[in-house]
């Protein structure tokens, strides 16, 4: 699918986007005619394994001596790494006896596998857990796709439709739905839960905060800003330590939320502080030029805001969003710290059990290489995102 | 600006300020009733209370009898002591891994770009306790310590390094050594005659150096005394770990932001030493780190500031920093939630704007004029 379109007819949706400054559609035009390099033939040297091996890794004294070093680094490392994780390792069988070896116990991780992932959701209505994620992936497909018709639509369906539909989901109580006390959920679909929210709930927040934060009335900048630099300066366990022992005392006699709830609040107030960053470094992308051509076409404020500012914006800074997102995500693993039981709240919870000591080396390697695909993911998407963004400037 | 607010814009802001001070005042009076239902009172006298519980690491001299408020120092020594072991240690990691993500050699630079993924897409808390529970607690006991070099031991209980014990003039020269090392800024600063001083003024350093060692009456190396060590100072597991994890994390982002900033310092610069003849190790020395320098400093920052606030987590592995000794131990003894936890937040956010600012002086020093 990259090689749809040639360079020259690249222009034109660009332009119909608005994502360019003027003139860029004439420097595209220009490139293209700009007419290309011939081709040659790599060197003899550089195409077969003898010469790369010399010009990667070899091309001087100084750099064989590195290879050397790290080649004996990755020896000291990577085979013993191997033995223990594969080799030598036991995935089969039902109790402790089963790994006698020096490998690692796989077989601990297998048993406990719906843990880390449902905690303790009820067997019986897993289904309803997979079925919202399956739901995620589905509104999710659109937005992130290269081409797209109505992303903005797409983008309020995911955040708006879908949280309630996964919401009706995985709490029941209504449609015959039996009620899952939130106390019950946990593992790896808290983390995806909690890391939903607070993005659903921080990315809007985040840019009225950035909006805030630019504006002329001296009472909302200062608000704003106030704001931001106050919940960027704590620490997020500093926080969530509020949402659990403080945030009741602030509430009227009587009423009390839930925990989750809580923890999500505090979640969203503070990563809307860092998205409101995210954006503003786009807002400050959009050329002044662009405003005063809304606002001589006759736009109202928040049309150009909504029409013209924000489309724009946003696109710059979609690699950054996805790096707060990956950071967001990891650090949904401090809820364990306010006895939420996340992913690493299962594995913790997991090592305790006495029939199972001494698997800490396998639990926490399990939970990083869980978090590792997940977030690593994430991120080649926003590497992609940037990379295509470059080839439209 | 592009155009006046309109008049309604701006009385609709003091309205949202309005709003803002209503939900303040909301949430304070239900606050003050719930205090005052639990029959508790909001002040920071506790702070003159003894404390009854011990700090197992501290830097300062530490008893149970001690005041609240001397443990909020205690802590806080502990927090800075952590951070800056984890911006000095990261740092220089980072650097080394950000040069290696630019090598020519395919294996170097390879092997730095999987550190760096796998650094950067696990989280903090996972590798702080992986550091802490299944590396450091699965050492072997005392008698089988592993020997490292310049005589340390590693074991269970944590890292023994070597103690030096001053002789009688110890005191007096370790002062003088500092006033060296405090004095050293200043005299890059100064001029000789016309010249002006600047790099040598670096040869303070080893002259402090050897006026601390001269000071240093015999060197006590930890040994195997019985079922336990002896002699020397233990760093225990939990620092370890703690200044472990926090470093490797942080020295993954900064790996990315050297290799930025390396990248971002024009090519014309490199070309132009080269072709006067510098060799390239000389050249990204002296031509390209200093420049790189400039374009990293705001974002180090950010990375130093992430790093304070990260090492909170230690209360995750029982480090007794500001927030495990206030939000853990104090806040249950004296059950002061609201007090102790604007403590740590305030605390924190002291530092980070100290720490914040100095950065930004440096930044000043470093940048280019008229930009």
């Amino acid at each position: 699918m990259t090689v749809r379109h040639s360079r020259a007819e690249l222009a034109a949706p660009v332009l119909l986007e608005g994502m360019t400054a003027p003139g860029s559609a004439t420097e595209a035009a220009e490139y293209s005619a700009v007419p290309e390099t011939p081709r040659h033939s790599a060197p003899i040297g550089a195409r077969d394994v003898l010469g790369w091996t010399r010009k990667n890794l070899f091309s001087s004294v100084g750099n064989s001596i590195l290879t050397v070093l790290v080649l004996a680094l990755l020896w000291l490392i990577v085979p013993p790494f191997f033995r223990w994780a594969v080799s030598d390792a036991t995935i089969s069988g039902v109790s402790k006896a089963a790994c006698g070896g020096e490998g690692a116990c796989w077989t601990f991780i297998r048993i406990r596998l719906p843990l880390f992932f449902y905690g303790h959701y009820p067997p019986a209505e897993r289904w309803r857990v997979n079925l919202a994620f399956v739901l995620l992936a589905l509104f999710a497909w659109p937005v992130m796709r290269e081409h797209v018709r109505r992303r903005g639509l797409w983008v309020v369906l995911l955040l708006t439709l879908f949280p309630l539909l996964a919401g009706v989901l995985l709490a029941g109580g209504v449609f015959g739905l039996p009620a899952v006390d939130s106390n019950l959920w946990g593992g790896l679909m808290l983390n995806v839960v909690i890391s939903f929210v607070t993005v659903a709930g921080s990315f809007p927040l985040g840019v009225l905060l950035a909006i805030g934060r630019r504006s002329v009335l001296p009472v909302v900048r200062l608000l704003s800003v106030g704001f931001i630099e106050l919940w960027r300066g704590v620490p997020l366990l500093t926080v969530l330590f509020m949402s659990a022992v403080m945030l009741p005392l602030f509430l009227p006699d009587g009423v009390s939320i839930d925990r989750l709830v809580r923890a999500m609040v505090v979640l969203v107030l503070f990563n809307a502080a860092y998205m409101a960053e995210v954006v503003r470094g786009g807002l400050q992308g959009v050329a002044v030029e662009q405003e005063e051509a809304a606002c001589s076409l006759g736009l109202r404020w928040w049309q150009m805001q909504a029409f013209v500012v924000l489309p724009q914006a946003l696109r710059y800074v979609v690699p950054a969003i996805v790096n707060t997102v990956v950071d967001l995500f990891k650090d949904t693993t401090l809820v364990t710290i306010v006895g939420l039981f996340d992913l690493l709240g299962a594995v913790n919870q997991a090592l305790k059990d006495p029939a199972w000591l001494g698997f800490a080396k396998e639990g926490y390697v399990f939970s990083a290489a869980v978090f590792f695909v997940c977030c690593f993911a994430m991120s080649a998407y926003g590497r992609s995102f940037e990379c295509r963004l470059n080839r439209h400037r | 600006m592009v155009r006046r607010p309109s008049a309604r814009a701006r009385a609709g802001q003091w309205l949202l300020l309005a709003a803002v001070l209503g939900v303040a005042v909301f949430l304070g009076g239900n606050a003050a009733a719930n205090l005052a239902r639990r029959h508790m009172t909001f002040g920071f006298g506790f702070l003159f209370y003894p404390s009854n519980f011990d700090i197992p690491f501290h830097l300062i001299p530490w008893s149970t009898a001690d005041t609240y408020g001397h443990a909020l120092l205690v802590s806080t020594l502990n927090t800075l002591l952590v951070s800056a072991m984890g911006i000095v240690a990261s740092t220089l990691l980072g650097l080394l891994v950000g040069l290696m993500r630019l090598s020519t050699n395919w294996l170097v630079r390879n092997v730095a770009l999987a550190y760096v993924e796998l650094v950067r897409n696990t989280p903090q808390l996972v590798q702080i306790i992986f550091w802490y529970v299944a590396v450091l607690q699965t050492l072997p006991s005392p008698r089988q310590s592993f020997r490292l070099p310049a005589g340390m031991l590693l074991n269970i209980r944590g890292l023994y390094v070597p103690d030096a014990v001053f002789g009688p003039h110890g005191p007096t020269l370790a002062w003088i050594a500092l006033a060296l090392l405090i004095a050293t800024p200043f005299a890059w600063r100064l001029r000789l005659g016309a010249r002006r001083i600047g790099p040598y003024a670096l040869t303070l350093l080893p002259v402090a150096a050897a006026v601390l060692v001269a000071g240093v009456d015999r060197l006590e190396w930890p040994v195997l005394r019985g079922f336990n060590i002896a002699g020397g100072t233990a760093v225990p597991p939990e620092l370890v770990a703690l200044w472990a994890g926090l470093s490797i994390y942080a020295s993954g982002f900064i790996a990315e932001i050297v290799r930025a900033a390396i990248l971002a310092v024009h090519k014309g610069q490199r070309e132009a030493a080269l072709s006067l003849g510098l060799k390239p190790g000389r050249v990204m020395v002296l031509i390209v780190l200093p420049q790189a320098l400039r374009i990293m400093v705001p974002p180090l920052t950010s990375q130093y500031l992430n790093l304070i606030k990260s090492s909170s987590l230690g209360a995750a592995i029982a480090y007794p920093e500001l927030f495990e000794i206030f939000a853990g131990t104090v806040l249950n003894q004296s059950g002061k939630e609201i007090e102790t936890i604007v403590i740590v937040m305030g605390f924190f956010l002291v530092i980070n704007l100290i720490t914040s600012a100095l950065m930004n002086l440096y930044n000043r020093r470093i940048a280019l004029i008229g930009t």
